[in-house]
């Protein structure tokens, strides 16, 4: 397809000695460039792959020392203890970060519909995603601070609840963004193929438009859940910690950032060890995440 | 994808209703300085009774900020409040522990406790008016000690904090440049200095830095094995940190009096200057009174059964004295209908 | 006959305006033919009014959020208006606040982040979409995505503990030297080079907004459909002219997405930062190397012991001027896209 590689027959070489200088120098040019170009995303490959491997390396090193079958089933203990695990706290956050994700996702996959199919020009749809761009970078901590003003503070009482809505105010900007995205790369071909068969618009967007997007709208919903399994800030003020084990959300609810970083910031040895035991599971739990949805999300073709 | 979804939201509601009702556990928040020793009743206290006294350090204004608005059972502070404050927002407040801030140095050649100090000279490190290990107002409190000539790498804390607040209010009394320009507060603005994240953050960077001091709780500076410096107290002496000097600090303060003291250089020939207590804050009216029992019971047992875990950690108990006095203030918390709340 | 003459109705007639084609081409078109669907159209309303919902409630979410950040920082807009802006002094004891420290940090860290992460994120897409061999996309991809995974405050102690000596020893002292004496180059690299400051959580920012820009880029690459690039390869291109005048202008939107997304990672990013900024507030040199501040870090440090007042009014000021921030740099996307979007369909 690209700049042939096969060595030139005689006719060929008898037309390329023919051929403008000029046109030769380009097409040299062009060659070049095109291998330079492509030396350089092997070279960004490269970086990116060298500090996740020093940053897992890291992770793993610190981490896998303290990992036993008591990190699963002991509760956060006081410092300098003998024994202790991290069971209320991988509790609470599986629990806080899946229904917060199920509660956004859907919002989030709604909105960027509304964004990509309906709302196309209107005052709606421009303002819901300028203003959706702009909750993107929103600090954590200012999502947390809005949670406890409007929950906490009302009900008067730390709650997972409140832990969950401020981890689902952070998940819905990234996925209506992603779905936007995906949707509107979809060509019309494919829409008008569909209307042109007779179905509604409805059934259009779900089984055909959302399918073909499936993967990057499943890559937003995984990224934003990466994202929220490792928030600290939003959780300080929402659903506050708890050394004990709850599975009461209307209590303040233990979750695994908050958690490590109590502890990482200690001057304890048993504290920090499963601090770093903590910080393994979350990102080996994501992973453990991503790899299962791209299994079951991918393109059947 | 929705039906998975549908299948995650039923599993979650479901744990939710596997939970037995409980009676609920009481709450406090507040102060990092004794959390972890809070965090090691708790857990003693839960194996002895199974009740649950969950408390979470947010920091101390927002544990007062979180008593005032009821969104607690107790608040923290290290920095205690004014008898006035406390009528205001008709609180009341008493100690539960003591420790202590130190300052550390990594300057190579110096032993722990070799070099001295005095609080006019740590000012003017912290304002930035002396800036080299080897200045002569240093070598005037060492003579004979190897002092490099290096710059001094100041490291101060980025967070608000109690330990902040001890470590300042003890220069304004001693450093009058200090109380002018920058004062005293859990946050000031430091005219030199980089700010490390915690106590974790400053001996982080003490320990990396070559030719670097910070000030951090004791219990860091014990558990990193840093190099502490002796200070020099108001009676004259030098003297090095540790459990005996603060006890011998907080003996002298009036707690008779009022609650509110701040035990940064106390009289006492063998008092650490930068002692601090730490307090816990509850409202004298109760909305709840069952949970404000709870919690007094609490800290009833930890003043009877708690001193050792106390030592353990690194922390100073309060004199009983005190603790009779903290217990008979308790007579004061009572619920709506003057009923005190403390079944003593 | 009567539907696809319906069909044919609503495709534009004929019309060679290049500016109306391009944007029917790359916006779906919002309305179906109207064809006889009894019982579909109750379904189709039920479903444009849940899309529509989900819209007006992300809205909603917005505006009071920002409704409540206005109300906490009434006090400091009070008292300061928009000199907060450019005001430098922040004393908590005299209650004197300012915020052009934190605004400075948060602009450099971010534009040092998108520096290094927007190249190579570019270049990782490139790589993933068309050179990789096939059995190595997956993982590859899954791997990049990985570092998405880690949580902030690792980032945060991993460069406070092992990034930051090797930063100072590789990276500050040899450009300390090489730069020593070179006017304005030479002051942008002075002060102790201790792998604190800006440059260092611009770097650990730029590693953490890699993986969801790259990961955009490449799912939006792959949706490119395989007959554009076709096209432009039976001509002759090579792979690089490919992707950079076809692939790339068919996915700018998508493109400027991702970066957007990365960009939001960036200026929002707090515990990573707060570690290895330094947090010093005042502002005495413009070197990178010199301890600063930025607004989601004075945020993290300072709110739990802000004083109720005007502490903790400016400080949620801080968050509103980073809103701010970010709606400025949308603006400045969205005029780029539409500037560029005119290009398209020239003839070159």
């Amino acid at each position: 397809m690209s700049s042939a590689t096969t060595p030139m027959s005689a006719p060929l070489a008898s037309i390329a000695a023919s051929i403008d200088p000029r046109k030769l120098a380009q097409h040299r040019r062009r060659k070049a460039t095109n291998a330079l170009a492509l030396t350089l995303a092997l070279a960004a490959m490269s970086f990116g792959l060298f500090w996740l491997i020093w940053i897992l390396v890291e992770t793993v090193r610190l981490g896998i020392g303290g990992l036993t079958f008591t990190i699963f089933s002991e509760m956060t203990p006081p410092p300098q203890a003998e024994t202790g695990g991290l069971a209320n706290a991988i509790f609470g956050s599986m629990l806080m970060v899946l229904l917060a994700t199920g509660v956004a996702t859907p919002i989030g996959i709604l909105a960027g519909i509304y964004l990509a199919e309906y709302g196309v020009k209107g005052w709606l749809g421009a303002s819901t995603r300028f203003i959706n761009d702009i909750l993107l970078s929103a600090p954590s901590i200012v999502i947390g601070l809005f949670v406890y003003t409007l929950i906490v503070a009302r009900f008067k009482s730390f709650s997972g609840y409140a832990g969950v809505v401020a981890l689902a105010l952070i998940v819905i900007p990234v996925v209506v963004r992603t779905t936007e995205n995906m949707l509107r790369l979809i060509p019309n071909a494919l829409r008008e193929a569909a209307y042109a068969l007779g179905t509604p618009k409805w059934k259009l967007i779900l089984s055909i438009t959302l399918k073909a997007a499936r993967a990057g709208v499943v890559t937003g919903v995984l990224l934003a859940l990466a994202r929220i399994a490792g928030e600290t800030a939003p959780l300080l003020f929402t659903a506050l910690n708890n050394q004990f084990w709850n599975n009461d959300l209307s209590q303040p609810m233990a979750s695994l950032p908050v958690t490590i970083f109590k502890f990482a910031m200690s001057p304890y040895e048993n504290w920090k060890e499963l601090a770093w035991a903590g910080v393994f599971l979350i990102t080996m739990g994501v992973l453990a995440l991503n790899i299962l949805a791209r299994v079951l999300f991918r393109n059947k073709n | 994808m929705t039906t998975s979804l549908f299948r995650k939201a039923a599993l979650g509601v479901a744990l939710l209703w596997t939970g037995a009702a409980m009676a609920q556990d009481v709450t406090g928040a507040g102060a990092s300085f004794p959390a972890p020793l809070y965090a090691k009743w708790a857990d003693a206290y839960n194996k002895a009774t199974g009740l649950k006294i969950n408390y979470q350090s947010v920091g101390s204004s927002a544990g007062l900020r979180q008593i005032r608005g009821k969104t607690v059972d107790f608040g923290a502070s290290d920095i205690p409040l004014s008898d006035a404050d406390l009528a205001k927002d008709n609180l009341v407040q008493f100690p539960t522990v003591m420790g202590g801030v130190v300052p550390v140095i990594n300057v190579r050649g110096l032993a722990p406790g070799q070099l001295r100090m005095n609080g006019q000279l740590l000012g003017d490190i912290y304002l930035g008016k002396i800036t080299k290990w080897n200045d002569p107002a240093i070598a005037a409190l060492n003579p004979g000690v190897p002092l490099p000539d290096a710059a001094i790498a100041v490291v101060r804390r980025a967070d608000g904090s109690g330990t902040t607040f001890i470590f300042t209010n003890y220069l304004s009394k001693v450093n009058t440049e200090w109380k002018s320009k920058v004062g005293e507060g859990a946050a000031v603005n430091w005219p030199t200095g980089a700010g490390g994240k915690g106590n974790e953050g400053v001996a982080a960077f003490v320990q990396r830095l070559p030719n670097s001091i910070g000030y951090v709780e004791y219990s860091y500076a014990k558990a990193n094995k840093m190099s502490h410096v002796l200070l020099r107290n108001q009676a004259g002496n030098f003297v090095a940190p540790d459990d005996a000097t603060f006890k011998a600090a907080a003996a002298g303060a009036e707690w008779q009096k009022t609650f509110f003291q701040i035990l940064t250089e106390q009289p006492g020939k063998d008092s650490w200057p930068i002692t601090g207590a730490t307090f816990i804050v509850m409202h004298k009216s109760q909305d709840k009174p069952a949970q404000a029992t709870a919690a007094l019971k609490f800290f009833d047992w930890a003043f009877n059964s708690g001193d050792a875990m106390s030592t353990e950690l690194d922390y100073v108990p309060m004199p009983d004295a005190v603790e009779a006095l903290v217990r008979r203030q308790w007579a004061e918390i009572k619920d709506a209908s003057g009923k005190p709340v403390a079944l003593k | 006959m009567r539907p696809l003459a319906a069909v044919a109705a609503t495709l534009p007639a004929g019309s060679y305006d290049s500016d109306k084609m391009n944007t029917e081409r790359t916006a779906p078109r919002s309305q179906p033919p109207r064809s006889s669907r009894t019982g579909g159209r109750l379904a189709d309303l039920l479903f444009a009014g849940a899309a529509r919902t989900a819209a007006v409630l992300t809205l909603l979410i917005l505006a009071a959020i920002i409704v409540s950040l206005v109300i906490g920082a009434w006090p400091a807009i009070d008292k300061y208006g928009l000199s907060f802006l450019w005001r430098s002094e922040w004393d908590p004891v005299r209650d004197e606040y300012g915020g052009l420290v934190m605004i400075y940090g948060t602009l450099a860290t971010s534009f040092i982040a998108l520096v290094i992460a927007v190249p190579v994120s570019f270049g990782i897409a490139v790589f993933l979409t068309e050179l990789s061999p096939g059995w190595l996309r997956r993982p590859l991809g899954t791997a990049v995505e990985l570092l998405a995974a880690v949580p902030s405050i690792v980032y945060g102690m991993w460069g406070l503990l092992v990034f930051g000596p090797i930063l100072a020893t590789y990276v500050q002292q040899p450009l300390q030297s090489a730069f020593a004496g070179v006017p304005v180059l030479g002051a942008l690299v002075s002060g102790a080079p201790v792998g604190l400051g800006i440059l260092s959580a611009g770097i650990i920012l730029a590693i953490m907004v890699i993986p969801f820009i790259a990961s955009v880029m490449r799912d939006v690459f792959e949706v490119t459909p395989p007959l554009l690039k076709e096209s432009s390869y039976a001509l002759g291109s090579t792979t690089w002219e490919v992707v950079w005048k076809v692939v790339l202008p068919y996915t700018k939107t998508g493109v400027i997405g991702g970066i957007m997304l990365g960009l939001g990672r960036a200026l929002g990013e707090t515990m990573a930062v707060t570690f290895v900024i330094g947090n010093m507030n005042q502002l005495n040199s413009i070197s990178l190397f010199e301890a600063a501040n930025s607004i989601t870090s004075a945020l993290a440090n300072e709110f739990a012991e802000a004083g109720e007042g005007l502490h903790q009014a400016s400080l949620i000021y801080l968050g509103l001027v980073l809103f701010f921030i970010t709606f400025v740099v949308l603006s400045l996307s969205k005029l780029l896209l539409a500037r560029l979007a005119r290009h398209e369909g020239v003839r070159t």
